[in-house]
């Protein structure tokens, strides 16, 4: 089942030098499944994130022939309507989480309130709720989370909280920015099970956007490679390293292994005609 | 005889109650021209080794040799001819509104160097950006170049000994395999020894013949790069950290 | 070379040469400022007043000390006194012209004293810390604590009246806001890596301070300076209008508008040009103020 379905997404930015195309008809579509996006700086990737939820700040412009949540137009509804999408059908969990959560509002009082504008329930209703969000998210101490302020959480634990967060409205669909780039290896891997499991548990269709070609494959079902705001190749997880487009090859080669010593890494040639080439449809 | 050796070396911050000891009886020594590696998670204490050489971290003891000269707590100017860092953030390490040619220019003046042109010219030649930067302020350049601009500086006073602290983690992995084979290039053309930190150990199994495992402040184990690619690590924090590398 | 062809030299994102470079950064800075309509409104009113203050002789229709009691108190738009004249009879246009040179001399003189001040005050005491920063930054305190107006009384009370006083008085209350701000920027650019960098190549405090912090405060300090310029003029005119800044004769704004005081019932716009004046000027450094931080703002540039 279609969960989402963006077609021929561009997003411009006008600049003094002309219009900048951020993301160049980027056309795909979104199940009940882990769709990763990789690319590197630049590529468009969290630009598409943010423009499926309509979070592209003016001067930016979003243009797409639809982008369609259930077979509902994103782009038709009013910015009113928009909201309501936002958080409770769509969610999104961005790099850090230090920025996401407010500082000067107590964990409890942020989820509780998350909860009870999604819900319309009674306070105690809502701290219950928080409270097995919290443990949902593999917290040990809820009770003791819920009392603390934002900046007395490590990195993996704000990042889990962030998570259990986005979760409380139960929406379709999860939109990862990086979730784990700022965490260490060991954190990163636990956070990103734990996403995992909620995410499969529930139904939900989640898309990946990470710059680590090597956490994509082992985390993804499929996934959509990005340069210069276009696909290149889509493909799907467990064969991302049969991948064929040069760029992807590229991208590959261009990381040390500690199974494959060599004296030198390969460099990146970059071919022009990729990004002039057109996009690579992302529909399953 | 090392070119760096550091003994029982302990770092903190604050004092009193405050005191947060950042890296407790440190040690490890390191060849002339060996590349050795500094490997943990964030907060391990990793960067602050780092810091405490160049004098960055000024309350440190324990014992610090350089080329076979015992630091004291200052730092005297011709140090700096000798030790140059790497910073890890290309986007922070560079002054917003001073051009390359400025950078280096005034590294090169504080350094006591006379032909200075010239030297700037060479200078980006040797890290591969060209006369065509050389004006460019650091909003005009990549994050890749920034670090090769870092990397430029750090060489301007021609050390012998090149501390880089995650000299590549903010950049995209392609600009990644050209900065580390630049520094494999630098490094076989002027002799250099390189104490490198980072948290990825494909990194450093590339870079390095030698690394330390850190953990909570401490060395927990001093490995050779063959036995990370084995696989044989001993302690069970550095096992860990091997299972958990991807596509390490 | 053409226009066209300077324009593209400007813009280059590959300078040739130092001057390149820098002339580059000023033409864009130029570009992003022009862009904001308000900002070139202010700054066309200054330039204005510049020309006005510097052509005063030849635009003023009369001397601005020139009595002539027949003709006093005459109202708007009177033949051959378009603004009027005052209780003695001068041209109000006349002494609104010359006075212009007056408000400059006080700003300009202001703002070379107060934001300088602060700025190596501010940056030392960030800079150094310890002892150095609690000692500088008291000081800093006790100024602050009085009312501005009442010191830079106090102090042209002692000093004795007269422009030189009035500015000097008006700098003394001026400048710890300043010292304040560039000690908060020192605070965050001091920890930074390239201040780092800059250490590791054995740079000492005076070339750190002074080549590698000055050029990051000093852009938040112009801003703060043309947003205060309303309120240093205004000072000024409060000295002015207490009889304790410029003396009469003279044709300055805050004395114009204390003198007009007496007959505001019923002779209203002996006040209220001099007043549409500074208002008119203070307006328009606010304007120039709000368009030069969205160009020299640090947080935003290297877009």
């Amino acid at each position: 089942m279609t969960l989402l379905d963006v077609e021929n997404l561009w997003v411009k930015f006008p600049t003094r030098q002309g219009v900048f195309d951020a993301v160049r008809g980027v056309s795909f579509t979104l199940g009940k499944e882990r769709l990763g996006i990789v690319g590197e700086s630049g590529s468009g990737k969290s630009m598409t994130g943010r423009a499926i939820l309509r979070l592209i700040r003016p001067p930016g412009i979003v243009e797409a022939d639809h982008i369609a949540l259930e077979g509902r137009d994103l782009m038709q509804i009013s910015e009113k309507e928009m909201r309501g999408v936002r958080g409770q059908q769509i969610s999104m969990v961005m790099q850090d989480p230090k920025f996401s959560l407010n500082p000067v509002m107590t964990i409890g009082d942020q989820l509780v309130e998350a909860y009870r504008l999604a819900h319309k329930s009674g306070r105690s209703n809502a701290r219950q709720a928080s409270i097995a969000a919290l443990e949902s998210v593999s917290i040990r101490d809820p009770e003791r989370v819920m009392r603390a302020y934002p900046h007395e959480m490590s990195g993996g634990m704000g990042q889990r909280i962030m998570i259990a967060m986005m979760l409380i409205p139960g929406p379709q669909i999860l939109i990862a920015d990086e979730p784990t780039s700022a965490l260490d290896v060991s954190v990163q891997r636990q956070v990103l099970s734990i996403m995992d499991d909620l995410v499969t548990s529930r139904g939900m269709g989640l898309i990946f956007i990470s710059h680590d070609l090597n956490l994509v494959a082992d985390f993804c079902d499929r996934v959509l490679i990005m340069y210069a705001g276009r696909v290149v190749e889509v493909c799907d997880a467990d064969k991302l390293h049969q991948a064929t487009h040069p760029y992807t090859r590229g991208l590959l080669n261009s990381l040390p292994r500690l199974d494959q010593p060599r004296g030198k890494l390969d460099v990146l040639k970059r071919d022009p005609a990729w990004s002039d080439a057109p996009s690579v449809s992302g529909r399953a | 005889m090392s070119m760096l050796s550091v003994e029982n070396l302990n770092v903190w911050f604050g004092r009193g109650h405050d005191r947060v000891n950042a890296v407790q009886g440190a040690s490890f020594a390191v060849d002339k021209g060996e590349s050795f590696g500094l490997v943990g998670e964030s907060g391990s204490g990793k960067s602050t080794i780092l810091k405490a050489i160049t004098g960055l971290a000024p309350t440190w003891d324990g014992k610090i040799t350089v080329d076979g000269q015992e630091l004291t707590q200052g730092r005297v100017k011709s140090f700096y001819k000798t030790v140059q860092m790497v910073f890890q953030d290309p986007y922070a390490s560079l002054h917003p509104r001073h051009s390359v040619d400025g950078v280096l220019g005034e590294t090169l003046h504080l350094h006591g160097f006379r032909d200075i042109d010239a030297r700037v010219v060479k200078l980006l030649d040797d890290v591969g950006l060209g006369q065509k930067f050389r004006f460019r302020y650091p909003h005009q350049l990549s994050g890749g170049q920034r670090q090769r601009v870092a990397i430029a500086r750090a060489l301007a006073a021609e050390p012998r000994i090149l501390l880089l602290d995650e000299p590549t983690s903010a950049l995209d992995v392609s600009v990644q395999a050209e900065i580390l084979n630049l520094l494999t290039d630098l490094r076989a053309e002027h002799g250099l020894t390189y104490v490198m930190v980072s948290h990825d150990l494909a990194v450093v199994g590339h870079m390095c013949g030698r690394l330390a495992v850190m953990k909570d402040s401490r060395i927990v184990e001093v490995m050779d790069v063959d036995s990370l690619r084995a696989r044989r690590a001993e302690h069970p924090y550095s096992q860990e950290l091997l299972r958990n590398s991807v596509g390490a | 070379m053409s226009d066209q062809t300077l324009r593209q030299w400007l813009l280059s994102d590959t300078p040739t040469s130092r001057r390149h470079a820098r002339m580059a950064a000023f033409y864009k800075g130029w570009l992003s400022f022009r862009g904001n309509s308000m900002a070139m409104v202010g700054l066309g009113i200054l330039v204005l007043l510049g020309l006005v203050a510097l052509f005063a002789p030849l635009l003023a229709p009369y001397s601005p000390f020139d009595q002539d009691l027949a003709n006093r108190l005459k109202p708007l738009g009177t033949e051959g006194h378009i603004l009027g004249t005052d209780s003695l009879g001068r041209d109000t246009l006349s002494r609104l012209i010359y006075g212009s040179r007056i408000t400059l001399y006080i700003v300009a003189l202001v703002a070379l004293i107060a934001p300088i001040a602060g700025l190596l005050i501010g940056t030392i005491a960030g800079y150094v810390g310890g002892w150095t920063d609690a000692v500088l930054m008291r000081i800093t305190d006790i100024f602050l604590a009085f009312p501005r107006l009442v010191l830079a009384l106090a102090f042209v009370a002692a000093l004795g009246a007269g422009i030189e006083n009035a500015v000097l008085a008006i700098s003394l209350t001026a400048w710890p806001p300043y010292a304040r701000i560039a000690r908060a920027e020192t605070l965050t650019i001091r920890s930074s890596d390239f201040i780092s960098a800059i250490k590791l190549q054995g740079a000492g405090p005076l070339r750190i301070i002074t080549k590698h912090i000055w050029p990051l405060c000093i852009s938040s300090l112009i801003v703060r300076v043309t947003l205060d310029m309303a309120g240093i003029i205004l000072a000024a005119a409060g000295l002015g209008f207490l009889g304790l800044g410029a003396q009469p004769p003279s044709p300055e704004w805050g004395a114009m508008i204390s003198e007009g005081r007496r007959f505001i019932l019923d002779h209203w716009w002996v006040a209220t040009m001099p007043g549409l004046a500074i208002f008119t000027v203070s307006l328009a450094f606010n304007l120039l103020g709000d368009g030069l931080r969205d160009v020299l703002d640090p947080k935003d540039s290297g877009q």
